[in-house]
Parts: structure tokens; sequence; C-alpha cells
């Protein structure tokens, strides 16, 4: 056994209480789906976890029946404080059950127990603290007095961070007002339906917070339902435009957090040590699978060969392996179709002339691995420096001189993230003003907080998660036709002229 | 025996330059009673093509002006204006058939509006950016800034108010605009045109259409390089078809809005066409 050999510490499942079947949770209540049942597998071993409901169109118009019956005979009667004070509870249970959501989820998606223990569950639980304290105060959420909640909300989740998202999603909604029907991705339904127990402990009045379990189908039936107010998606730009097109019309309000190709800017005076790991944190963090990943790694040309070098051996000690295990860096890859995609963008980098790279790793015969990776030589014209490929792949590309950093990282119909590595405060603050992203990491990467907006910029979306603007994303103002303006209105005789 | 008026040629405004359109076009602009008042420039897919890369090469030098600087240029446009209070209150008569007093105060609210936008230049990003209290060792703040080149069909029912409150809150934060002006009360626009011209604004800041808006918008709602899409006066046209070519680049769409309360001067106008900007930085642990 080499220093870097560990024997095995896998985290125990014995604290999980599954059920052998988990139907929809409408109204308060888990109820049988109408379409075929379908099975939610791990993808570090491929074996069955648990029969998922499917919700069919029907299903889904049950689920917003009973929130909109939610929405107008409690929750929009309920005052602020005591959502408040439900989103605290939920926040609490988050707490108490959180090694268990954080197994399941490492189970359901495959990712690090590390991770879903030390990132995922304490922010899904910060999510819900933070605002839980929202929901008294909606007057300083920046859409003037007295705003009011849009009524019931739709929204459809990925499956990269299964509870994170849904926290990310639901809490903000209660607490500007809204009732829910959350769709959960096909890939990781479990967090979602544990999460609807959590609900049920809470207390929260039946039909406040629905989940409905599916496909894409169950999506479009979701978002296409007529009785929707409020539309919010996280997912693919290509699922995104669908979307967008599908609401055009409607008087739906719409916020999409779509892919991403984040440029990871190292300059020359960047404290190396840190920015390595940095660079890991970007790309490596939950296999890739991250919307803001630092997937093009934009690096000073003096010292692009020292990065390498370093990065190369740093990567020589990721352990790739089983999700459970607490010594995992690297899970597993979500499921087969995202493993295939992920290949197949990897070739094309290849068959493009890109130089690939692998440390030495065994990876498990089951499930669905991929090791971590990463391109030299690649072009800005290639496939693996424009696409998103949402796996542990690094594209490394080289730069000269700021302004060459910054056309290069801005050189993506993307615009969702962006890391800059420097000593140099004034170069980080003149470069952050130019990047074109939503998300800008100084000297860190990959960090997150429910008080810190989040969204894109360009093909990566519009609206904003997190903070005081992620509130407003869910309320409108008092009345429409009353905006805050400051205008003295003396406009009512000169626009009658203008009507003649 | 009185003297010969001598009329103006009414042509479109694209990057800092008043060309007619390239295909030629023209179309007659008719005063309140129906009679002949000017010919107007008939605006072409290509010369919306060209507005928007006049706006496009434009929008460095605007959003990175200073906060200061751009409500300043704005501001000087506003006394521009009021210098030339009689020419637009002369067309405004003209082409609406309203009393001098009744367009002389459209003309006051439309300078109004504008100096109200203008000193949001340097105050937006205090309003609607913020530092947050993250947990752990980080700065870490919010601010808005342009998104960048915004089309936008001015609403059509009125000759300067309307133009300006479509327009006005696009520029305080940087973002340059190509307008489809309205298509029978175009004169103020124009005549605005020729204030930006002769102020302080860079050339393709601010690019101005006549014509159809229903021929030119799908060009502009369907152009890759436009980052938003302003309907406010959109109402009558097919604005659900323009919503979906938009979708294809993900572009901020605003809806149509009608009636005298269209495009009421507000800050939400203005952050419509921000895009929030959160940086982290770490701190040291000492």
């Amino acid at each position: 056994m080499s220093f870097l050999e560990y024997a095995p510490a896998p985290e125990s499942t014995a604290l999980l209480n599954l059920q052998s079947e988990y139907g929809l949770f409408i109204n308060g209540e888990f109820v049988a789906g109408s379409d075929p049942t379908f099975s939610t597998i791990s993808p570090a071993t491929e074996k069955h976890i648990a029969t998922i409901a499917q919700a069919s169109s029907a299903d889904v118009d049950a689920a917003v029946k009973a929130a909109r019956t939610a929405y107008d005979t409690t929750w929009s009667r309920l005052s602020g404080r005591d959502r408040g004070k439900y989103l605290f509870r939920i926040a609490r249970l988050v707490q108490e059950r959180a090694r268990e959501l954080a197994v399941a989820e490492s189970l359901d998606n495959g990712k690090p127990i590390k991770e879903s223990r030390d990132v995922d569950v304490p922010l899904v639980a910060a999510w819900f603290f933070y605002y839980a304290g929202w929901a008294d105060k909606l007057d300083h959420a920046g859409v003037g007095p007295n705003p009011r909640a849009l009524g019931v909300a739709a929204q459809v989740i990925p499956w990269n961070f299964p509870l994170l998202m849904l926290a990310w999603k639901i809490a903000p909604a209660l607490a500007a007002g809204n009732t829910v029907v959350l769709k959960p991705a096909e890939t990781t339904p479990l967090t979602a339906l544990l999460f609807a127990e959590i609900v049920q402990q809470a207390g929260l009045p039946a039909g406040v917070v629905n989940i409905v379990t599916g496909a894409g189908e169950t999506g479009r039936a979701l978002v296409n339902h007529p009785d929707v107010n409020k539309v919010a998606f996280t997912g693919s730009t290509s699922v995104g435009r669908e979307i967008a097109r599908s609401l055009a019309g409607t008087s739906k309000k719409l916020t999409l957090e779509l892919g991403g190709k984040g440029a990871n800017i190292v300059f020359d005076d960047a404290p190396i040590d840190q920015a390595i790991e940095g660079i890991v944190r970007g790309i490596f963090f939950n296999q890739g699978h991250v919307c803001c990943a630092g997937s093009r790694l934009l690096v000073q040309e003096n010292i692009h060969d020292e990065v390498v070098e370093r990065l190369k051996t740093r990567l020589g000690t990721l352990r790739v392996g089983d999700p459970l295990d607490k010594n995992t860096d690297v899970g597993a890859i979500n499921s087969a179709e995202q493993l295939q995609r992920i290949r197949t963008l990897s070739d094309i980098g290849e068959a493009e002339g890109a130089e690939r790279w692998s440390p030495a790793c065994d990876l498990p015969e089951n499930g669905f691995w991929f090791a971590p990776t990463i391109f030299t030589n690649v072009s800005t014209s290639s496939r693996i420096a424009r696409d998103e490929i949402f796996g542990p792949v690094l594209s490394i590309l080289s730069f000269r001189t700021p302004a060459e950093a910054i056309a290069k990282a801005n050189n993506t119909p993307y615009g969702l993230s962006a890391g800059i590595w420097s000593d140099k405060g004034s170069k980080i603050l003149a470069v952050a003003d130019k990047l074109r992203a939503g998300v800008i990491w100084a000297n860190t990467f990959n960090q997150f907080d429910p008080s810190s907006p989040f969204g894109g910029y360009k093909e990566s979306g519009y609206g904003r998660e997190g903070g005081k603007q992620g509130l407003a994303a869910y309320l409108a103002p008092a009345a429409f036709g009353s905006s805050p303006t400051a205008l003295p209105v003396s406009t009512s005789s000169a626009l009658e002229g203008a009507d003649k | 025996m009185s003297r010969l008026a001598v009329p103006k040629t009414y042509k479109l405004y694209i990057g800092g330059k008043f060309p007619r359109s390239e295909s030629g076009r023209v179309y007659e602009i008719l005063d309140a009673s129906g009679g002949f008042l000017a010919n107007a420039a008939q605006a072409s897919r290509k010369d919306a093509r060209d507005a928007v890369v006049a706006a496009r090469n434009a929008v460095s030098g605007w959003s990175n002006a200073t906060g200061y600087n751009r409500g300043q240029v704005l501001y000087r446009i506003a006394e521009l204006l009021e210098g030339r209070r009689a020419q637009f209150i002369d067309e405004i008569v003209a082409s609406e058939g309203v009393s001098p007093s009744v367009a002389g105060s459209q003309v006051d609210e439309a300078i109004d509006r504008w100096i109200w936008y203008a000193g949001w230049a340097d105050k937006y990003t205090q309003v609607a950016g913020n530092a947050n209290a993250v947990s752990g060792p980080y700065f870490n703040i919010s601010v808005p800034e342009a998104t960048g080149v915004v089309a936008i069909i001015a609403p059509q029912d009125s000759s300067l108010i309307g133009f300006v409150s479509a327009v006005a809150p696009a520029l305080v934060a940087g973002n340059t605009v190509v307008v489809v002006a309205s298509q029978r009360l175009p004169l103020s626009a124009i005549s605005l045109a020729e204030v930006l011209a002769t102020s302080d604004v860079p050339g393709g800041v601010v690019n101005i259409l006549t014509g159809s808006p229903a021929e030119i918008a799908p060009w502009l709602a369907s152009h890759a390089d436009v980052n938003a899409l302003d309907l406010v006066g959109a109402s009558d046209l097919d604005w659900i078809s323009l919503q979906i070519a938009a979708a294809e680049t993900l572009m901020r769409v605003l809806p149509p809005e009608s009636g005298p309360d269209a495009a009421l001067p507000s800050l939400a106008r203005i952050t419509a066409f921000t895009e929030t900007k959160t940086v982290w930085h770490t701190k040291s642990l000492i």
C-alpha cells in the first residue's frame, strides 16, 4: 500500500430508510402516477434503488390545481412571518437529517459523499435559512413596497445538484409567497422525495409544495400548464430555448439558468499552489457536472508548461471511485447517456488535434466512469473549447496579454462564470470588469452562498438565483403600472394629446 | 410675397451618420388631415443589420464610460432638446394635429423624462447592486451592468414621449440601441437624431430606423448580435413570433405595452437591460 492508497472508508447506508416505491407528492400526500413507473439507479453500480412514479399530464394538472388551491386558500393569506417560520422549520429538518440526505444524494447521483455531505446539504439548509428570513421583509426585495407573489411556480431542475437545485428553487419561491410544483430530474428524483417527507414533517399546508417525477414530457406538461404564473428552469441551453419559445406570448415570468463554458484565467503572477487547487475544484468538482465549471483553462504562456506539469502531478493524486467512500474525490458520471456525450466530445477533441492526458487510474467495472482528463494544444475553434461537455474534461489554452485573455474568455455564446488568478488586485478588478459572465471568482472557484446572486449572461440564461435578486425573481410590483418612479406625474395632459 | 419654404429630407440615423435606406425606398408621412408632410426613408433588412453592427461597435466605449460621464452626455441631450423645442412642437402639431400647447407639454414631458433618466446613470448600480454577506472569508459584490445591444420597437402612437421613454432608459446603463421609430409619427425621432448627432453621444450608441416595424422587427429579433429586445411598441405586430425568434439566442425581451401608461419612467426599465455580475474575491486570513 503506497502513501496514496487508503483502505476503503464507505459511509454507511444504514441510516437510509428508503421505500421500495415512491409516488408523486401532490397536495401533501404521496399518490400513484398514471404513467408507467421507472427505476432510479445508482450510477456507480447500476443497481436499482427505488421505483419512481411517472407523472402524466393529468397528474401534472392535479399538482398545479393543488398548488393553486393552496395559494388561494392558505399560503397567500398567511403572514410573511409565518411563511418564514415554516421555512426555518424546513432548514432545521434538513440539518437534522443531513447525513441521511447526503448518503441518498451520493447514492442516486454518484457524487462523492464528501461533496454531498460538506457542500450540497449544508448549502440546502443555508438556502432555506436565508430565504426564511426574507419572508417578512419583502418590502426590501427591490421591487417596491408591498410586492406580491406571482402565484403558482413551475420549477424544473437538473440532476447535477438534485437537492441543492430544489432548495434554490423552492426556498425563494415560498418566501415570496408562491406555491410550487417541482419536477426533479429523471435520473435523480430520490432526495426530492425525501424532501417531500420533510415538507410533511414541517407541517407545511397541503399543496404548497408538490413534487412530480418523470422525464421531459412531464416537464413540458408542467411549464406549459396554463395555470402556472412563473417558470424557473435550470438545465441545458437547448431545453431553455425550447421553454422560452413555448412561453412566448404568455404572461408567465421566466428565469433560466442554463449552460456554460467558463474560463479560468491564470496569470503569471498568480499564487500557483492555490491556482492548481482552484483549477481542480473548477473542473473536477462534482465530476465536472457543473454549469459554471471552469472548463476552459486560460494560462499565461510563460507559465503554461509549469502549470500543466503541476496539474498533472495533482491529478495523479485524485481518487476516483465509490461515491460513498469518504476518501473519494471524483465519483461516478450520472448516467450512461451523459457518459456517452463526454466520450464523444473527448474523442472529437483528440480528432481535432488536441493532446489528451489522464492520470493512470483503475475505474470500477460496473457503473458509469470517466477518468479526469485534460487537453492541451486546444485551439479556440475546437469543439472541446466551445461546447459544454459537462464532465471531468479540461481544455487548456494559453494567452500572452490580459487583453487576449479577456477576448478568449468572452469568445463564447455562454456567460455564466469565470475565474481569475493573480496576486495583483487591481488587475483582477480590471479583468473582472471586462468579463461577460454572471459570476466571477477571483483566486477561488465554485463558491456558492445563498446571499450571493448566481446566473448568466447571454445564452447562459437570465434572472438570478440567490440573494435579493433571487427573491425578486418570484415577486411582482404591488400593482401593474405602478413603478418605482420618482418623476412628478405631470404627464396626463400631454399623453391625452398623444392619443388624439 | 411669402418666402418659399425649404423642406427637410428625413433620413435614417446609423453609426452617427444620416444615410438613406440602402434600398432606396421612401414612404409618405401624412399630416393629421391626411395631407403630404414628408418622405421618410423606409429601412430594409440590410439597414437593420448595419445598425446592429454600428451599435455593437459602440458598446465598448459607451458602457465603459463612467456613470458620471454618461449622465452628463445624456443631460446634454436634454439641453439641446430644450433649445430645439420649437422645432419639435411644429413637427408634433403638423403630424398629430394637436394644439401647440399640447405639443409643448409633450415636449416638456419628454425633456423632463430624459433628465430623470440622465440622473440615474451614476446611481442605478447603488440601488440595484449590493454587497453580499457570504459565510466565508470573501469580498462579494453584485453590480448590474449593460447587457449590450438593445433593439427597440418604439411606441407607435406617440411622436416624442414614447420614443424618449423607450430609448433613454436603455442608454443609462451603457447599452447601445437600434430603435424602430413610430411608423406613422417618425418626424420627432429623426429630429432627435439631429440632436444626438450634435451632442456628445458617440456615433452608433443610438441608431434610428424609420419604415415598417412589421418588416424590420423580425430581422432584429432573430439577430444573434442583439442582446435584448424591447417590444414596448409592438402590440400591433405579431409580437409572439418575435418573442419566439428572440428565444433562439435567449434574448432578454420586454413585452408590448399600450395606452398612455406605456413605458412610464421606472428604475425597472433601466435594470431590465442590465446583467447582474457577482464578483467573489478571497480575503487573506490574518
